[in-house]
């Protein structure tokens, strides 16, 4: 800055210092740094506490009860942890959870095969690769409202492009490939759609890191001779292992509790084959209004995705500092 | 200037005043809340005769079926005062009234003379009652409604069709009586060719996420002999609700769901319907009464080209349909109370009543469905009033959700999804209720 400004600057702060009312000015003047700085945050810490740390002190309260939203005028219970013992012994919220694995095994696994090869391939740095990045990025960008919509068209097996392609293709008659009706195809028509939207997010971690990777250890392994194959095993996927890490551990946590694009394209049917854990717990929440039980349900959902999650971050950590 | 000083002074007092008039006319302005469908915008236009008569305006509040119940109950729940008159889903009104959300109508009923001799029974049980059948009212009877079929009489009359069918099965190709000849007509219908387009059996309720299927399935298993419990004795529902009959009722619908539906209905409730039908993909169309007056005036399907029938009989000659419809109540957290309750006094009255048929509304009144020239007045009349004489509804206690949740599962996991058998699913239906039961402490 220059020396006018520096001046301007003070006498602004001077000018500033003099407007404000002797009674405020005594108490600033009072409070110390780290007490200027509590001031300043406390307004977030106090919406934080608000809008999630209360709510979910307040969820394990109730996860204890017997409370039920649609009944105000009932008398809430204790009921210690019968709710906890009913959900763990339930049958149908294990089955849920095993959708809920299925769906995150299978999403994960393809969108970071795809993604990290789809990142490798625009890092090489082709005629236009800008253009096909922009491309790529599009699914990402869209709602999940949009996309669980435009894909229930695609699969529909009368008038649905998809079941079109697939039948010229194959040569099964369209009707008769019912991707969200069929029992064993519903659960990969949701793989197909969260991996066509999200596996550009993963492409983008993967491409940062990438991009991260002095090139002069590859040029090092040109004089040493090394082969394109050991630069990939040796150079490119280890450096680029904590990203591809990172962006596994956000899709992991946002596909356990996803809910979107399963209510719109199946509704967690046919039958129960594609209701995963959160569908349940809207169910339960929501539609048959078990306030008490539901909670339960969400603290042990918490505990697992937070649990793994951490376990996750512990390992990530080990393979930075490698 | 003292003349411009003067005009700009005058033009805002006038800003004012009308600002304050319009607002005191607005003080009185009711919200009604419902579901967004034809009835609702035959409602609107109904209402603007009780705007003119009262000065009371109205305003509404509808809400796509899909979320119809997640919405209202949660402003039910949440003490919400956004409705003051709510035409709620005949299952709410045990929760409703046993939960204070619904303002009791006996007083108002005696003071005003309405009576509820006036009305269809059967819509007043099943509107109106809580406990049922019992006189405690919570609503006035508001839309009739009930599950009913359409079916393509242009497809039906013609003579190649009446003639391959009659040498097939037997007997002419006529709206059918029985389930079994549903069954054979859905059969007949798959996958032919008609005008150069292949078309389906008939399209049947099966969604998964709200209360669709359920309401599909009750609709035959009623006929087949399905109790949802003892008449002796309350909540005893082993060997009612799962009874040898019952079973078949369940085997059949999944029978029908396999034979004779189009590809990809696994998901398909009143509007999915409507469009199968509409579309000209299907034979028949199982779908609630409300939506017959828009598919008689379609110009593809519509007019000479549809036909009404009741829900058929099952293999003992029973013949039930599955409820529809609602009554209108009074939010009891509304601070117009007074102003609601006018406007269901006016709704009450015959001319109203008579009006409301004849925009496309259902009414319940006995003045207007009795009348003689009630059946002649339009192509499905008949069919309403018959459907409407054989009515059944679903369990309408204060866990009435709970109770949807445990037959949606039960019912889509065994027809659609193809899991269990259907001893099984009912079996699991009877086991989830009790536990609902069990839960509040009726069992």
């Amino acid at each position: 800055m220059t020396e006018a400004g520096l001046t301007m600057l003070n006498r602004t702060a001077d000018s500033v210092a003099r407007a404000t009312p002797e009674r405020l000015a005594r108490k600033v003047r009072g409070i110390s740094d780290k007490g200027l700085a509590w001031l300043f945050i406390s307004p977030t810490i106090l919406l934080l506490l608000a809008i999630n740390i209360f709510p979910l002190f307040w969820a394990i309260y109730l996860s204890f009860t017997n409370y039920r939203a649609n009944r105000p005028n009932e008398v809430v219970r204790n009921v210690g942890l019968a709710n906890y013992k009913r959900i763990l012994g339930d049958q149908d919220i294990w089955i849920a959870m095993q959708t809920t694995a299925h769906f995150v095994f299978w999403t994960i696994l393809l969108q970071t095969l795809i993604g990290f090869t789809l990142a490798w391939l625009i890092d090489r740095k082709f005629r236009g690769h800008a253009f096909w990045t922009t491309i790529i990025l599009v699914p990402m960008m869209l709602s999940p409202a949009v996309v669980g919509n435009f894909w229930r068209f695609l699969y529909e097996p009368q008038i649905g492009l998809f079941a079109y392609a697939i039948s010229f293709v194959s040569g099964i008659p369209a009707t008769q490939i019912g991707m969200l009706s069929n029992v064993s195809l519903a659960p990969w028509s949701i793989v197909i759609v969260d991996t066509w939207m999200w596996t550009p997010y993963v492409m983008l971690i993967c491409l940062a890191g990438l991009r991260s990777i002095p090139e002069y250890i590859y040029e090092a392994a040109e004089v040493d001779r090394a082969s394109n194959w050991r630069q990939f095993w040796s150079i490119t996927l280890p450096m680029a292992l904590p990203f591809i890490m990172l962006a596994v551990l956000f899709r992991g946590i946002e596909n356990f509790k996803m809910f979107d694009m399963v209510n719109l394209l199946t509704g967690g049917g046919p039958g129960s084959t594609t209701e995963v854990a959160s569908i349940t717990l809207k169910r339960q929440a929501f539609e048959s209004w078990r306030t008490g039980y539901s909670s339960a349900f969400a603290i042990i959902l918490f505990v697992a995705v937070f649990g793994l999650a951490n376990i996750y971050v512990k390992a990530l950590n080990k393979v930075k500092q490698r | 200037m003292k003349s411009t000083l003067k005009l700009t002074l005058g033009l805002t007092s006038a800003m004012f005043a009308s600002t304050a008039v319009s607002n005191v006319a607005h003080a009185e302005d009711l919200t009604l809340c419902w579901a967004a469908w034809d009835p609702a915008n035959a409602l609107v236009e109904l209402s603007k005769d009780f705007t003119k008569e009262t000065g009371i305006g109205m305003k509404f509040e509808f809400v796509p079926w899909t979320n119809y119940a997640d919405r209202f109950l949660n402003e039910l729940n949440s003490k919400g005062k956004l409705c003051d008159l709510i035409i709620g889903d005949s299952q709410w009104i045990g929760g409703s009234a046993e939960n204070g959300h619904y303002v009791k109508l006996n007083d108002f009923f005696d003071k005003e003379k309405i009576s509820m001799d006036d009305f269809v029974p059967a819509t007043v049980v099943g509107y109106s009652e809580w406990p049922k059948n019992s006189p405690n009212y919570w609503a006035l009877p508001a839309m009739g409604d009930v599950v009913g079929w359409t079916y393509r009489k242009d497809w039906f009359s013609k003579p190649e069709l009446q003639k391959e069918f009659k040498e097939k099965y037997g007997w002419d190709l006529a709206a059918p009586t029985t389930f079994d000849q549903l069954k054979q007509i859905a059969e007949f219908f798959q996958k032919r060719e008609i005008d150069g387009k292949t078309v389906y059996g008939a399209s049947i309720y099966t969604e998964r996420g709200s209360e669709g299927i359920t309401m599909g399935a009750m609709d035959v298993l009623y006929s087949f002999g399905f109790k949802y419990e003892n008449p002796e004795k309350p909540y005893e529902m082993d060997g009612f609700v799962n009874s040898e009959k019952s079973v078949k009722g369940l085997e059949f619908y999944k029978a029908l769901y396999d034979c004779c539906t189009p590809p990809g209905a696994s998901n398909s409730y009143m509007g999915e319907g409507v469009d199968a039908f509409k579309s000209g993909q299907v034979a028949m169309h199982m779908n609630f009464a409300f939506t017959w007056p828009g598919l008689q005036k379609d110009e593809n399907v519509g007019g000479d080209k549809i036909g009404y029938f009741a829900n058929p009989k099952g293999p003992d000659g029973d013949q039930f349909a599955q409820l529809g419809g609602q009554g209108i109540s009074v939010v009891s957290y509304s601070d117009k109370q007074d102003a609601a309750l006018k406007y269901i006094k006016w709704f009450a009255n015959k001319d109203v009543q008579a009006k409301w048929w004849s925009l496309g509304g259902y009414s319940c009144l006995n003045a207007v469905v009795n009348d003689p020239g009630f059946p002649a007045s339009q192509p499905y009349a008949q069919t309403f009033l018959d459907s409407m004489a054989i009515v059944k509804d679903f369990w309408a206690e204060p866990s009435y959700a709970p109770l949807l949740q445990a037959s949606q599962k039960r019912f889509h996991d065994y027809v659609v999804a193809g899991q269990g058998s259907a001893k099984d699913a009912l079996d699991g239906l009877v086991k989830d209720w009790t536990e609902v039961f069990q839960d509040d402490g009726k069992m």
